[in-house]
């Protein structure tokens, strides 16, 4: 799996109620999400983001609520993948088991800027910044969590009797 | 093999005699619940396997209790699709307005969850049963699906930090304020992945509500779950409740931890949480004065009956500051029902709080209670995130009910050992 695009880069502990406010819980719409993603924190975003896009951000991504709505919203709105130094756990599995893709490189979130265009090949680990020229490398996932990743997430997982 | 609690918890819900941290498990689950804003997507998720039905309608729970008595439209039809699909489905544990309670509150004093059984959520805040000597843990709405359909879900065994409690509480110092503290000194991902084991004689002067209230915020930690070795304070409360029958997994004296932190609970002070993050605690040496607007005294973390006894006790014959606006939540209506024949309503709406019926509202900005711009708010909820209660640029300070009852007294934030004095 290759993921190419332009990087939006954020900080340290981004909540889910940032990500995707609660006041806009009352729908599981995939699009009205997405219309509100990240608002709380950057209102340039849902106008600036673009198909591929990737966000780059420090620890703790996805710290707060269990709400899938949060992942549910950045995949909508069109990122195709979320670089950070640590994620939340509940967010973790929440993106896994919804085939929003993530990985965890802290050197590498150092390394990127804001507006950088990058390259994730996430079957051999390698993280590219074209724009830089600079190479990163990542732990691949367990085979376990690669499974449902290929098999695009956790439910499609059980129908297809893979575990 | 040495085990901690959650990996004895683990390994017998996994058919293993034994777990290491990090291996991956499929563990058989004993309840499966969710609410009325991450059911609906459970739901749909559920839909897709073209499977008929919930494996166990005793083990899968529902409770409405996010934006219930329904705030909108929207909110109506999410509780309508839970609701019918509860009914299809015959759930047993299906819980709406009249008998429903904040679901982490409700489900304990149900008798739901007892010692040794392993719980997933989809709430974050599922792991408050750790309380009660369960494996309990927060997720999304797909694992919700996946449980529901097969009874099981996937956990990568987590390694521990042990809290070694010593020492006794002083007066109006709480559950509230110790989790606090911790959450100061390890921060925000300072369990990230790990469990939060609870053990030593400092246990013996705390309460359940103590309890419940500590677990409940293992996950602003960054932790998998949060749990308390069972004693007769535990086996008491799982008497008193029928819970089923508990199953007690201790450590073992040489498990493995990641780190053991010891905290002397007679050194615990009012302790608030200051925005916008649950890390940013203070002592009340390093506060000056906050005014504030708003008080919300309830939540899954603190709208248990001892919440509302340790608030009533300060409010009583005082009156709130003029300008600040006093919500409290009882967190089940047999909370809500206990604290009227003990005359605790009469106290709030004397001292000029407004009595709302269950409901989680106003702790995630769903409404009962949001914020406008500028405002700030003592809480004894769980979260202060921007916009947590309202408006991007409104405030949120956490706090215990003790200290949000001495707040609302005087309109700034304040501690009940200086109401106390008064």
């Amino acid at each position: 799996m290759k993921y190419t695009g332009n990087v939006i880069k954020y900080g340290d502990n981004v909540d889910t109620d940032v990500i995707i406010p609660a006041r806009y819980l009352n729908t599981s719409d995939h699009k009205e999400l997405a219309s509100h993603c990240m608002e709380d924190l950057d209102k340039t975003f849902v106008s600036r983001v673009k198909h591929g896009d990737i966000i780059t951000a420090g620890l703790n991504f996805g710290c707060g609520s269990s709400r899938e709505h949060a992942p549910i919203a950045i995949k909508a709105s069109g990122v195709s993948i979320v670089i950070a130094k640590s994620f939340a756990r509940i967010f973790y599995r929440n993106a896994i088991n919804i085939g929003l893709a993530i990985v965890e490189c802290p050197v590498a979130v150092d390394g990127i800027s804001e507006g950088d265009i990058v390259e994730v090949d996430l079957d051999n680990g390698i993280i590219s910044n074209i724009t830089t020229g600079d190479k990163y490398k990542t732990a691949p996932f367990p085979e376990f969590v690669q499974k449902i990743i290929k098999n695009g997430g956790l439910m499609q997982a059980i129908e297809n009797d893979v575990f | 093999m040495a085990m901690t609690m959650t990996q004895k918890i683990l390994a017998a819900h996994s058919g293993n005699e034994a777990v290491i941290a990090g291996e991956l498990i499929l563990a058989d689950l004993d309840l499966v619940l969710g609410n009325d804003i991450t059911s609906p997507v459970a739901i749909k998720e559920f839909r897709k396997l073209g499977k008929g039905n919930v494996f166990d309608r005793n083990k899968v729970t529902m409770i409405m209790d996010h934006f219930v008595p329904n705030k909108d439209i929207k909110a109506a039809e999410q509780c309508k699709l839970c609701r019918d699909f509860c009914m299809e489905q015959n759930v047993t544990h299906f819980y709406d307005v009249g008998e429903m309670g904040i679901e982490h509150a409700l489900i304990p004093e149900k008798g739901l969850v007892t010692a040794g059984n392993a719980v997933i959520g989809a709430d974050s805040h599922t792991c408050t049963y750790g309380a009660l000597g369960a494996f309990s843990t927060g997720v999304g709405s797909t694992d919700m699906a996946c449980g529901m359909a097969t009874g099981k879900a996937w956990f990568k065994v987590p390694t521990a930090v042990k809290f070694d409690l010593t020492g006794k509480l002083t007066k109006y110092v709480s559950g509230k304020d110790i989790i606090l503290h911790i959450i100061g000194k390890i921060g925000v991902d300072g369990a990230l992945y790990r469990s939060m084991e609870f053990t030593g004689e400092g246990l013996d002067s705390l309460s359940m509500a103590d309890r419940f209230c500590m677990a409940n915020m293992a996950i602003e930690a960054g932790a998998k779950n949060g749990i308390f070795e069972v004693d007769k304070t535990t086996l008491q409360y799982i008497q008193d409740h029928n819970c089923l029958e508990p199953t007690i997994y201790k450590a073992d004296d040489d498990a493995e931890y990641d780190k053991v932190i010891n905290i002397d609970l007679s050194k615990i002070e009012p302790t608030v949480a200051f925005p916008h993050l649950p890390e940013n605690t203070r002592t009340f040496s390093q506060i000056g004065e906050v005014k504030i607007d708003q008080v919300v005294i309830g939540s899954c973390t603190n709208g248990r009956l001892e919440d509302l006894i340790a608030a009533a006790e300060i409010m009583k014959g005082r009156k709130a500051a003029k300008n600040v606006r006093v919500i409290v939540i009882p967190a089940t209506q047999n909370v809500y029902l206990e604290a009227m024949e003990m005359g605790l309503l009469r106290t709030f709406i004397e001292f000029g709080a407004v009595v709302s019926t269950p409901t989680c509202g106003p702790c995630l900005g769903g409404y009962m209670g949001i914020l406008a711009a500028g405002e700030r708010a003592v809480a004894t909820t769980n979260r202060n995130f921007v916009g947590r209660m309202g408006h991007p640029e409104s405030e949120v300070y956490l706090a215990s009910p003790a200290t949000a009852a001495a707040s609302a007294i005087t309109g700034r934030l304040t501690s009940p050992w200086e109401v106390a004095e008064l």
